[in-house]
């Protein structure tokens, strides 16, 4: 387990994070240009899609896909109402906010999925390719969850209107990881090798460039993090790990293989910063962004890159006997 | 050369609230307006900017549309309705146009 962890903090992906984060709470000018970054962000999408639908195609599908995906999406309805409880009895924050950040943790980060395959991948495990399909399914259900938390223990006005129903379902994320999957799983391995070359060799140096911008935000992050209480910071540790336990308990009850656990904690650890906080915006502008912000970028999503995820495949691998 | 009264509404906003914006300004009859991004800035919550910002959540444009002074009452009323409960400054100023029949 030591190893491995050190193994993960001394990767090239943890090291970028780190300088970005250095650099950040340094307040260097070094910065990547906005629009490189969503360059970076549409590769990965694209990349993992695609390699995912490939590794479907290769194996061949399976009534499991259906079982894990509707785990996924019940896993990020229930997850909210925990992180709720949780959060409640942890922090002093308000309702609504409370209630906004816990839809975050009932969603997903696709990011720390990325560094999660990349860490089996060094590791040499590998998993299901439909858990990119599950990564997708496990966006959305937890901005509905906090929604009914927020209509149930709030006065907020929280609706949904057509609009946000088809930006939450319709975002660009999604429709990427998903088209990119299906592109994989109807080309097959021989498409994938067709594009080997272009998705396949230069993933971890893009991942670099990527989470080094990560370190960079989170760093900035950092630097807001007054705005959170002592409890809302151990929340925003000890609430990845419960996740964690929520996926591992749930992927072991479906079957998945040893990757596919690990991959399922990482999904239910890690908490959302792109999706769910623009649902949050329309839907409950009462809430504060820089709270749910700081506590998904800030605090949980470096927790999981540094410390969780090593720790998700120690625990993959007892309980599976991988 | 001739000249007509006009209004130049701006309004600061969200940017995810950026389309139901321009939908209620069409709905009141506003046939043009332009929307600029905005790099940073401070407000009640502190200074901010652009950079780094990741989440599709965050971040603010302004739209600006210039109007015949008698659409401006229900266009504010419009606008105040979708404006209200977001970050947001409407700010209305009077200009001067050389085609009326435009606005």
């Amino acid at each position: 387990m030591l190893d491995l962890a050190i193994d993960n903090l001394l990767s090239p992906i943890v090291l970028s994070f780190v300088l970005g984060l250095g650099a950040a709470l340094a307040r260097s000018d070094l910065s990547v240009p906005e629009a490189v970054a969503k360059g970076i962000s549409l590769y990965l999408l694209f990349a993992i899609g695609f390699k995912g639908g490939a590794g479907v195609a290769a194996h061949g599908m399976e009534g499991r896909l259906i079982a894990t995906i509707l785990a996924g999406v019940i896993l990020s309805f229930a997850l909210p109402v925990l992180a709720f409880a949780l959060l409640r009895g942890l922090s002093r924050m308000s309702r609504t906010d409370a209630a906004a950040v816990a839809g975050h943790y009932g969603s997903i980060s696709i990011v720390t999925f990325v560094a999660a395959t990349s860490l089996l991948a060094d590791a040499g495990i590998t998993s299901e390719g439909y858990m990119v399909a599950v990564a997708a399914a496990m966006e959305a259900p937890a901005i509905l969850s906090a929604l009914w938390i927020i209509s149930r223990n709030t006065d907020s006005d929280s609706s949904m209107d057509s609009d946000l129903w088809r930006e939450i379902l319709l975002n660009g994320s999604i429709v990427l990881l998903l088209g990119s999957f299906m592109i994989g799983l109807a080309t097959g391995e021989e498409g994938l090798e067709r594009i080997a070359s272009f998705i396949v060799s230069p993933f971890q140096g893009v991942l670099c460039l990527f989470l080094l911008d990560m370190g960079l935000i989170a760093g900035r992050g950092l630097r807001e993090a007054g705005v959170l209480d002592r409890g809302a910071m151990i929340f925003g540790v000890v609430m990845p790990i419960v996740g964690a336990t929520a996926g591992l308990l749930t992927g072991m009850v479906v079957g998945l293989s040893t990757g596919g656990v690990m991959l399922l904690m990482t999904l239910s650890a890690s908490a959302s910063y792109i999706a769910v906080p623009a649902a949050m915006r329309v839907a409950v502008p009462e809430a504060n962004p820089s709270i749910y912000l700081t506590l998904s970028l800030a605090v949980t999503f470096p927790f999981n890159l540094t410390v969780g995820l090593p720790l998700y495949l120690a625990a993959a691998k007892l309980f599976t006997g991988g | 050369m001739q000249t007509h009264e006009a209004k130049r509404v701006e309004i600061t906003i969200e940017k995810v609230m950026e389309r139901r914006l321009t939908d209620t300004m069409k709905s009141a009859g506003v046939s043009g307006w332009s929307v600029l991004p905005v790099l940073g800035g401070s407000g009640r919550t502190g200074e901010w900017s652009r950079e780094g910002q990741i989440s599709r959540g965050t971040g603010l444009v302004q739209v600006v549309c210039i109007i015949h002074p008698d659409k401006l009452d229900p266009l504010l009323e419009a606008i105040f309705a979708v404006v209200e409960r977001h970050i947001g400054v409407i700010c209305v100023s009077d200009c001067a146009v050389l085609r009326a029949e435009r606005f």
